[in-house]
Order: C-alpha cells, then sequence, then structure tokens
C-alpha cells in the first residue's frame, strides 16, 4: 500500500517529549473514527502506527500526537510546518462511540493514551445529548506528565462532564489527587448497569482498570480497551502484531475486556 | 476424468514439457542438487533434475543419499520452498522521490515475468493455498502476489516415498495431489527408465498436455501410480494428532513443557525460513546519499527475533519461551481462528533444519500426553 503525501501545516509542543502535529489533507477529506490510526512516514527514516489525535467531526484536519521514543517517531516529532510525511491508512477498529447511544460513558486514560481516546471525547462532547453521564478519568506519572492540560481543565469546567485528574507523583504545586488513575474509577458517578467504558494506556493499566470497573459493575463486554504492539504493514501481512490470534492491526487495536481478559493475564503473549 | 486428461510420459516427454513451457514464456523453476542438498532453482531439461538422488532426513539432520534407480523425484522435499518465488525473501516495495515542493512515491510494477515450478509437492499446494489465505484475499490483497501466483504453472509430483519428518498424512495434505495444479506427474518404474502418469488439474493444464508426446495410459500404469502413492502415505516418517490441537495449545500457554523446549530452543529462526507457510515480514526503509531518494525494502522477518515484538520500552517476548510457544501455538491453533485453516502442512522442514533437532509432533504430543496423565486419578 503505497503512502499519500501530506505537508504538515501546524505542529505544538504538548509535553517534553510529545509533539502534537496536523496534517493538510491536500483537497480532499481524510474521515476516520474515533481509535483508529495512520502508518505515517518520515522521509528515509520509516514508517510508525501513530494513533489520530483530532476531532473526526473536522475531516479537514488531520492530527496526530506523537511521543518521541525512536528513531522515526522522533523524526515525525521534528517535522516543521511546511514539511512534507507519507500517510497511509486509515486503520483499524475504533473506539464504538455509537453503542454508548444512551448509556453512561467513562472514559480512562493514562498518559499518552488520552491522545487515541480525544477524537471520541470529541464526538461525546459534540453530541452530548445521545448519553448519559460522561466521566473522564486521567491518569499521568507527574503534573508536568499531563497530557492536553488546558484541554481538560477546559472540559472539568463543564457542567455536564466529571473530570478528574491523578498524578503518581506529585510536586510541590500539584493540589490534586495523588494515586493510579483506578483509584479515581470507585469514586466516579455513573451507573455500572448501563455503561460503557473505554480504557487507553499502558497495558498493565488497562488491565487493572478494566478489573476495577468490572468489580463496580460493568459488564465486561461494555468495557473496550486499546492495545498496543509492533506494526509494520498495518494490513494482516507482516504478523507482528498478534496478540494470541488477533492481528491488533486489523482485529484491533480496540477490543473487549472480555476479548482480552485471560491473554492479558498471560505474560510475553 | 476422460483420456484427454492422462497420458504417460517418458523422460524425453518430460524434456520436451519443460522445454514447452520455456518456450511459452515461462520461467520454469524445479529441483536441483546443489550444496549438497536438493534446492530448487532454474531449470533447463530434466538432465538438471536430481537423477538418482534421495534425501535421508531426521530431526536436525538432512543427507544426500544414491538411489539404486534413475528416479528423477525419489526424494522429497529440501529447505527450499516455493514461497521463495511466490513471497520472495526480499522486494522493494516503493520507491519516494523527494524535491522542494513535492514527496512522491512510485509502486514496483506488478511482475512481468511468469513461473512455471515442476515437481510441487502435496503438502506444498496446500501451502500455497494457505498463503493465498494471507496474501490474495480481502480489502488488502497484495497485487504483487497475486500477479505472481495467479501467473504461475504449477507441474505438481505425488510422492512415491515419504521421508523421515513427513507428516502429510497427519495434516490432511497429502500425499495425493487433489488440486491446485495444472498438470500431476506420478513416477512409476517401467523398466530400465521410469516413466510419468501425466494427469491435467486445469485447462492450461489440459492444453499443454495435448501439446506433448505421450502414450496412453494402460491399467498397470494406474495400479502402479495408485500403489507408489499408497507405498508414502503408509511411509510417514512422523504423526501428529490434530484432534482439539487450538485448544489444547490455546489453553495450555503455563504448560512446563514450554520452558522445558526453550532450554533447547536457539531461537535461530531456522524453522520460520524453511516453512512454506510462515510469511512474516519486517521492512527496512533507506535513502540515498543525496537525500533526494528513499525506498522501502520488505524482507522474511521471523518472531524469533528480539526486534519482531519490539514496542518502546522492550520486547513483548523477550524470552525464548515465549518466542517457541508464539510460533507453534501460531502455527497448529491461532491459524485458524486467523485463517480458517491449520498453519501447518506436515511437510516436516521445520523437524529436519531445525540445528537441534526440535521436532514440532513431539511437542505436541508431550502437551497433550501431560494433560491426558494428569486427569487420571
Amino acid at each position: 500500500m503505497l503512502p499519500v503525501a501530506r505537508r504538515v501545516v501546524r505542529t505544538r509542543r504538548e509535553l517534553a517529549d510529545v509533539w502534537t502535529i496536523e496534517i493538510e489533507p491536500e483537497g480532499d477529506s481524510f474521515a476516520f473514527l474515533p481509535g483508529q490510526f495512520n502508518m505515517l512516514y518520515a522521509f528515509g527514516v520509516g514508517e510508525a502506527a501513530i494513533s489520530i489525535s483530532g476531532d473526526p467531526a473536522e475531516s479537514g484536519r488531520l492530527v496526530h500526537t506523537i511521543r518521541a521514543v525512536g528513531k522515526v517517531s522522533e523524526a515525525l516529532a521534528r517535522t516543521r510546518p511546511g514539511d512534507v510525511i507519507g500517510v497511509r491508512g486509515p486503520f483499524g477498529v475504533g473506539w464504538p462511540v455509537e453503542a454508548a447511544d444512551g448509556a453512561d460513558v467513562v472514559v480512562v486514560a493514562g498518559g499518552l493514551g488520552l491522545a487515541p481516546l480525544r477524537p471520541a471525547l470529541y464526538r461525546l462532547f459534540g453530541e452530548r445529548h445521545r448519553f448519559g453521564r460522561v466521566v473522564l478519568l486521567c491518569g499521568a506519572r507527574s503534573p508536568k506528565d499531563i497530557l492536553f492540560r488546558s484541554e481538560i481543565e477546559h472540559w472539568r469546567a463543564r457542567l455536564d462532564i466529571e473530570a478528574a485528574v491523578t498524578v503518581d507523583h506529585a510536586d510541590r504545586e500539584w493540589r490534586g489527587n495523588v494515586g493510579v488513575v483506578t483509584t479515581l474509577i470507585g469514586r466516579a458517578a455513573f451507573d455500572p448497569s448501563n455503561t460503557v467504558a473505554f480504557v487507553c494506556g499502558p497495558e498493565v493499566m488497562m488491565r487493572f482498570a478494566a478489573i476495577e470497573l468490572e468489580s463496580r459493575g460493568v459488564r465486561p463486554e461494555a468495557i473496550h480497551l486499546s492495545m498496543e504492539r509492533n506494526m509494520k504493514c498495518a494490513i494482516g501481512h507482516c504478523g507482528h502484531c498478534q496478540f494470541g490470534g488477533d492481528f491488533v492491526c486489523k482485529d484491533g487495536p480496540v477490543a473487549t475486556f472480555e476479548q482480552l481478559r485471560r491473554r492479558l493475564a498471560l505474560r510475553e503473549i | 476424468m476422460t483420456s484427454s486428461d492422462r497420458a504417460v510420459l517418458t523422460r524425453d516427454g518430460l524434456d520436451a514439457l519443460i522445454a514447452t513451457l520455456a518456450a511459452d514464456g515461462y520461467r520454469v523453476y524445479g529441483p536441483t542438487v546443489r550444496d549438497g542438498a536438493i534446492v530448487y532453482d532454474d531449470i533447463a531439461g530434466v538432465a538438471d533434475l536430481p537423477a538418482g538422488w534421495t534425501d535421508e532426513q531426521d530431526a536436525g539432520s538432512y543427507r544426500l543419499k544414491r538411489r539404486d534407480d534413475d528416479a528423477l523425484f525419489g526424494y522429497v522435499v529440501g529447505p527450499h520452498s516455493w514461497k521463495k518465488y511466490l513471497h520472495p525473501p526480499r522486494r522493494r516495495l516503493w520507491r519516494a522521490a523527494k524535491t522542494e515542493e513535492a514527496l512522491t512515491f512510485t509502486a514496483e510494477p506488478e511482475p512481468a515475468e511468469r513461473f512455471a515450478f515442476i515437481g510441487v509437492r502435496s503438502c506444498e499446494i496446500a501451502a500455497m493455498a494457505i498463503q493465498d489465505k494471507v496474501f490474495a484475499v480481502g480489502d488488502y490483497a497484495d497485487p504483487q502476489y497475486r500477479a505472481r501466483r495467479d501467473g504461475a504453472f504449477v507441474v505438481a509430483v505425488n510422492c512415491g516415498e515419504a521421508g523421515g519428518t513427513c507428516f502429510c498424512v497427519s495434516m490432511k495434505t497429502g500425499p495425493h495431489v487433489m488440486s491446485g495444479f495444472d498438470l500431476s506427474l506420478t513416477e512409476i518404474e517401467r523398466g530400465d527408465l521410469p516413466v510419468y502418469l501425466i494427469e491435467a488439474g486445469s485447462d492450461a493444464g489440459r492444453d499443454l498436455l495435448a501439446r506433448l508426446p505421450c502414450r496412453p495410459v494402460e491399467a498397470n500404469d494406474i495400479t502402479a501410480a495408485d500403489a507408489a502413492v499408497a507405498h508414502a502415505a503408509a511411509q510417514m516418517g512422523r504423526t501428529l494428532e490434530t484432534d482439539g490441537i487450538r485448544d489444547l495449545l490455546v489453553n495450555n500457554p503455563d504448560h512446563p513443557r514450554w520452558d522445558e523446549v526453550a532450554a533447547r530452543c536457539l531461537t535461530c529462526g531456522n524453522c520460520t525460513m524453511v516453512c512454506p507457510t510462515c510469511f512474516c515480514t519486517t521492512t527496512e526503509d533507506s535513502s540515498d546519499l543525496d537525500g533526494g531518494g528513499a525506498e522501502r525494502t520488505q524482507r522474511w522477518d521471523s518472531c524469533f527475533t528480539l526486534d519482531f515484538s519490539y514496542i518502546h520500552g522492550g520486547s513483548v517476548r523477550s524470552s525464548s519461551k515465549a518466542r517457541y510457544r508464539q510460533w507453534m501455538t501460531h502455527k497448529l491453533a491461532t491459524w485458524w481462528d486467523q485463517f480458517d485453516t491449520s498453519g501447518c502442512v506436515g511437510c516436516g522442514r521445520c523437524i529436519t533444519w531445525c540445528p537441534v533437532g526440535i521436532d514440532i509432533t513431539e511437542e505436541a504430543r508431550a502437551i497433550r500426553s501431560d494433560l491426558t496423565r494428569e486427569t487420571k486419578p
């Protein structure tokens, strides 16, 4: 599958090692579902799977949030307006926002996991009347690692959304919650019997968040997690992203806790 | 089957078959002896085939041996499989060019060359059908693979004897070629030199057969051919019990046998390289020295490498236990979830070419028998 060349129009440094880059759709719009990802190519360096972090209602804007952790993500994060990168996508199964119609929605994000959840949040907020209570629970390692901080503050000011943030390690200025994000689940107000949950973050965080949600009474098939695996092709050919029988690139990345539970409890699957 | 569908070829007739395919524009590949093994390479005629050779195979062992006859197909499969032509070990995916104004991507052209494969075994035809399910169907079917596959002319061979690591009967993939071929051959003994019962399996095969010098089939040709295949089927070097194998492996990820095999496994990846169905690849990106051009190359990869499952922070499967378990569980169990078929065709290559002689049939048996023992009072 051939990448399509697209120009970077805006970049923004989010955290010390995290940038958001906006790419122009070059005339055509770019339709995607919340939770889907693209393969982004930095010229001569390589390709990486990067989730889309923008608003699906704004199909004219293609937004990705990238943590610079390897040579490809560093090259992508270093791009500046005017640079051209290659894009293939969108790929994968996203967050089933429609399935949450009429239900309470609990969104649990750990660290950079908020990026692939943001398109779902935009859709939830954009069609707020369709859902019951909407709860956003964010965890970060420290106050300086809180992704999209000003946006979270803006959401938190809304009266129709419950948003809470916790950090693993506080600093002197921090006046908020301290502890892992799962500790927020027990305190949040939602009706477990009629709740859909979207969880994204490190694998161990997702597993314990799912266990906590289930212990509050959320059905395991209503708890959705987004998996991360090595990906080379994104079309089920390269074999790298296998997680048991699933190809995370096309069977996922989003799957239910019911589907994933056994495998998440095993090491090195 | 009508009389136009089958005939008997002599060795000269077989030579004519190869020459006709070449004249029709096919690049003809077949088995040949090189570096002490029977490999697949270009062949110009019968003279390039391994006449009078056989192979002796066991776990971690492969030796060529002289036969006491002049059979052309008196051996089984070697370290190569046809996947090296249909799913090449290395290929460029695209090239990119960068100027001040633009970045352009150019796809590799679809291959113009058509292949003819001589001497494809039943297990190998099954392997092609399995790789078709990976590459040739669905929204993301690979046009390059399809072009190579659709253009290929398959001349199959029914095995007259089985190898020491063969277990196609267990996997229900052989030894008798049933479909997926254009022409099939069965080598039968007749006087000084063997002759070949040739049968058409497609219209293209029928058309070609009509152009070959051959004689009509006699009743004892059929009897001899059937006897040869029955002989191979009765001679399997290995067996693998497939009943319930998917659940057996998926439900036993913590079986102690995985630790035991991991203590022997070198994680060299040989099994994945010789396997005719293993399809995993990785990509390499490179750029010109002047920075104006770049390209992406795909090459075979193996789930036995640490890089294979690397995500930032480390490899998902860092232990050799996890990597062996992934390979074998995928091959025999989760392949069913993905492609509604086993990933194993029972060719035995992974057993023969494992440097420490790990035997997939023995590992599967160990997991099964331990469980049987545990459930007894």
